[in-house]
């Protein structure tokens, strides 16, 4: 590649200058017949296919199964960079941890003033039922997707905390897996950080989390809504990667002051649930009466001490995309230090100097729904057409609390492999992050998501992004 | 005032239960108004899974009715010292923020009639006068009556109706109140009328926050602030928080249910 980049090609920077992380990945690729890459891709779709790997749209009439598209490039982060960033997610993860236990119990930061009490107050992401509680161990974001984006050598900005129930983490664990099967020559080559141990991790961070009551070996169950949920496939995937049940709400039920689930031999009790279910459909005896996907009683269970729920119910008011404004002063709050990781400036349109401001730089601005998630009910001011803008301006005035506005950021490309020839596509970076009272672990990389169109923006899988394995260096 | 209290709740089901618990708040606690001397919960046919505080402080209990039972009874007795001190209970807190009691609940949703209830009390100049003004107005608008409203009637929804009970009254002086600004509560619990053994239900009132006195309870239902003849067993946002108890049951066939509660000194 030669000539000026416009945006930062963590590939090629600037300036088409091959940059340190990639020079040896760069080398090898020089010397790669384009036919045989291309018929390599062929062959990761193929094995997707075969190891099942799909998603669900949703808002599609015909909800089929997806495959996400893999590129065969990889994201490479140098050793230094990644130490970095790492410290940043580490502290910003200590934080919300901290900020979460505070909410539920004295509220310091509310009366300090630090953060604003209507932004509590008003949020269904709140749950007044956790309110005088510790969770076991005092975790409540005992898996933590940490969204972070780059637009420049040393400019990463955190997008997004994702504190409820992440996913991603099976497509980084088959990325990885795809990369060795297909270029095995590649690693021998290019010393890479393994990220196969994140399933023992998240076993071991899961079990350290569990209640004193149980014993040396906590029994762990994966909770699913079932196989009509777009996330299925990891469910099953990570229950069987760390040997832990997979079950659904029916087959639990509390037995003996625990939730226990249905096997063969009569009933077992677990420690731990790793739930991929929302907070309204956990406990239809607590929240929705209407769920069917949940377990009655779960939430007495839990309150009496007998079993730790992950992440902890009511975990959401941290990653509620009102209170990310405000994240800066809650790492400084609970950790006496400034916050290693930047946010990205957010004009919270409930404010109405700020309103008149977003309604005037529409156009120029991503608007998202401060509840939403998944790409879904945002605006992409520079992508939208006169309309959209205008529709938008109008759901904005209606409602303007509900929304929060950010410049548009220029994210970093890296290539992606387009028949013969390596394309710059935008990305961000989703790193998995484990806590328990052991410490906070994160898996070297993440996952990469790729905005396969040229131009494009929106990384997230249900709209057209794809993915690529994460490198991290070994110096 | 020493009351002695019974309180048996016994459910019959037309076919023998698969699986089914409850969700019991019958234990009351000490407050200032209150102390309580010795206290138990009794199952029959069924079975105490976990003990826990709430959210509000409350005493709650998960029991399970024993597979293929058809009947199971829970019993609250014990012996409690009430003292009057004129329906104040005062700077009593728990884990709570008080802002959390001006928050809408699932009841206490305000619409048009509330709102206009909430007005007046919002201009009173004497906050405490208002709220006493406020019961009258909300008992003279709802007259006292059963098979109006149900469990899960709003109190939006009972007042528009025009008839209700004890719950209904409490959840719209807890609906205005909060829409006027000041923070109001559900309270489940306990009341002897002094001319009899045999109490027809369970009781409910309000209790709201002046920053000068603390929480003070209103009854709307007996037009007057309670007692040495209450008893205070649970508190919440509003009847949800704080129902003695609340059930979910797997499995079809009616289910009847039988109150039987004793209050004497």
């Amino acid at each position: 590649m030669v000539g000026e980049n416009k945006f930062f090609d963590e590939m090629s920077g600037h300036n088409g200058t091959v940059r340190d992380a990639y020079a040896a990945y760069h080398d090898w690729f020089a010397e790669q017949d384009a036919e045989r890459l291309t018929k390599k891709s062929q062959d990761a779709e193929t094995f997707f296919r075969r190891t099942g790997i799909t998603f669900n749209v949703y808002g599609q009439s015909e909800a089929q199964e997806r495959l996400i598209p893999f590129d065969l490039v990889p994201r490479i982060l140098a050793q230094r960079e990644w130490t970095k960033l790492a410290k940043g997610i580490e502290q910003r993860v200590a934080a919300i941890n901290a900020f979460l236990h505070d909410i539920y119990n004295r509220q310091e930061i509310l009366r300090a003033g630090r953060v604003p009490k209507h932004l509590i107050a008003g949020n269904e992401a709140f749950l007044p039922q956790m309110l005088g509680f510790s969770p076991p161990g005092q975790v409540y974001t005992h898996i933590v997707g940490t969204d972070i984006v780059r637009t420049g050598e040393g400019d990463f900005f955190v997008l997004e905390d994702n504190a409820r129930t992440p996913s991603g983490v099976s497509y980084m664990l088959e990325n990885r897996e795809t990369m060795l099967q297909m270029f095995p020559e590649l690693f021998a080559k290019i010393k890479v950080q393994p990220v196969s141990d994140y399933p023992k991790n998240l076993r071991r961070s899961l079990a350290a989390c569990a209640p004193s009551s149980a014993g040396s070996k906590p029994t762990i169950a994966v909770l699913t809504p079932g196989i009509y949920n777009s996330a299925y496939f990891e469910h099953s995937f990570l229950a069987d990667q760390m040997g832990a049940e997979l079950v659904e709400g029916h087959d639990l039920r509390v037995v003996d002051g625990h939730i226990a689930m249905r096997t063969t031999q009569g009933y077992k009790r677990i420690d731990v649930i790793y739930r991929r279910i929302d907070d309204d459909f956990l406990d239809p005896l607590t929240f929705n009466p209407e769920s069917m996907l949940g377990v009655p009683g779960i939430m007495d269970v839990y309150r009496a001490g007998n079993i730790t729920i992950a992440n902890a119910p009511g975990a959401g008011i941290a990653d509620d995309k009102a209170i990310y404004s405000y994240m800066p002063d809650i790492v400084e709050f609970y950790t006496g230090e400034k916050a290693i990781l930047k946010n990205v400036e957010t004009w919270r349109c409930g404010e109405p100097g700020a309103l008149q401001y977003v309604l005037d730089n529409l156009k120029d601005l991503v608007v998202k729904e401060v509840h939403g998630s998944g790409g879904y009910g945002m605006l992409v001011g520079p992508a939208a057409s006169k309309k959209e803008l205008a529709t938008f301006a109008e759901k904005l005035k209606a409602k303007p609390g509900n929304y929060i506005a950010q410049p548009t950021l220029s994210l970093s490309t890296v290539p992606i492999f387009t028949e013969s020839e390596l394309a710059p596509r935008h990305v961000d970076l989703r790193p998995f992050v484990l806590v328990s009272p052991q410490g906070i672990n994160i898996v070297p990389g993440g996952l990469t998501r790729v905005a396969l169109a040229k131009g494009s923006l929106v990384v997230n899988s249900s709209q057209g992004g794809g993915t690529k394995d994460t490198w991290v260096l070994e110096d | 005032m020493h009351l002695t209290i019974t309180h048996t709740t016994r459910y019959s089901y037309e076919t023998p239960v698969h699986y089914a618990l409850q969700k019991i708040r019958l234990i009351p606690r000490d407050t200032p108004q209150q102390r309580i001397n010795d206290w138990k919960v009794q199952i029959t046919g069924g079975n105490r899974e976990v003990i826990y505080h709430d959210q509000h402080g409350n005493v709650t209990e998960l029991m399970q009715i024993d597979p293929g039972a058809t009947e199971v009874s829970i019993t609250a007795s014990g012996r409690v010292e009430t003292r009057d001190t004129a329906g104040i209970l005062g700077k009593v807190y728990g884990s709570i923020p008080l802002w959390l009691y001006l928050q809408e609940s699932k009841l206490t949703k305000p619409g048009d009639g509330i709102r206009e209830i909430a007005a007046t009390l919002e201009a009173a100049q004497d906050k405490l006068t208002g709220l006493h003004d406020m019961s009258a107005r909300i008992a003279e608008a709802v007259k006292y009556g059963s098979g109006q409203t149900y469990a899960e009637t709003t109190a939006e929804e009972a007042l528009k109706g025009g008839k209700g009970v004890c719950q209904d009254h409490a959840q719209i002086f807890i609906s205005a109140a909060r829409a006027a600004g000041i923070p109001a509560r559900y309270v489940s619990g306990y009341l002897m009328m002094p001319d009899r053994v045999e109490q027809s239900a369970t009781h409910a009132w309000a209790e709201a926050h002046l920053d000068t006195l603390g929480w003070v309870g209103f009854d709307v239902s007996n037009a007057q602030s309670p007692d040495e003849h209450y008893v205070n067993v649970a508190t919440g946002r509003d009847y949800l928080d704080a129902a003695p108890i609340s059930g979910l049951r797997q499995g079809s066939g009616d289910e009847s249910m039988i109150v039987s509660l004793q209050v004497q000194q």
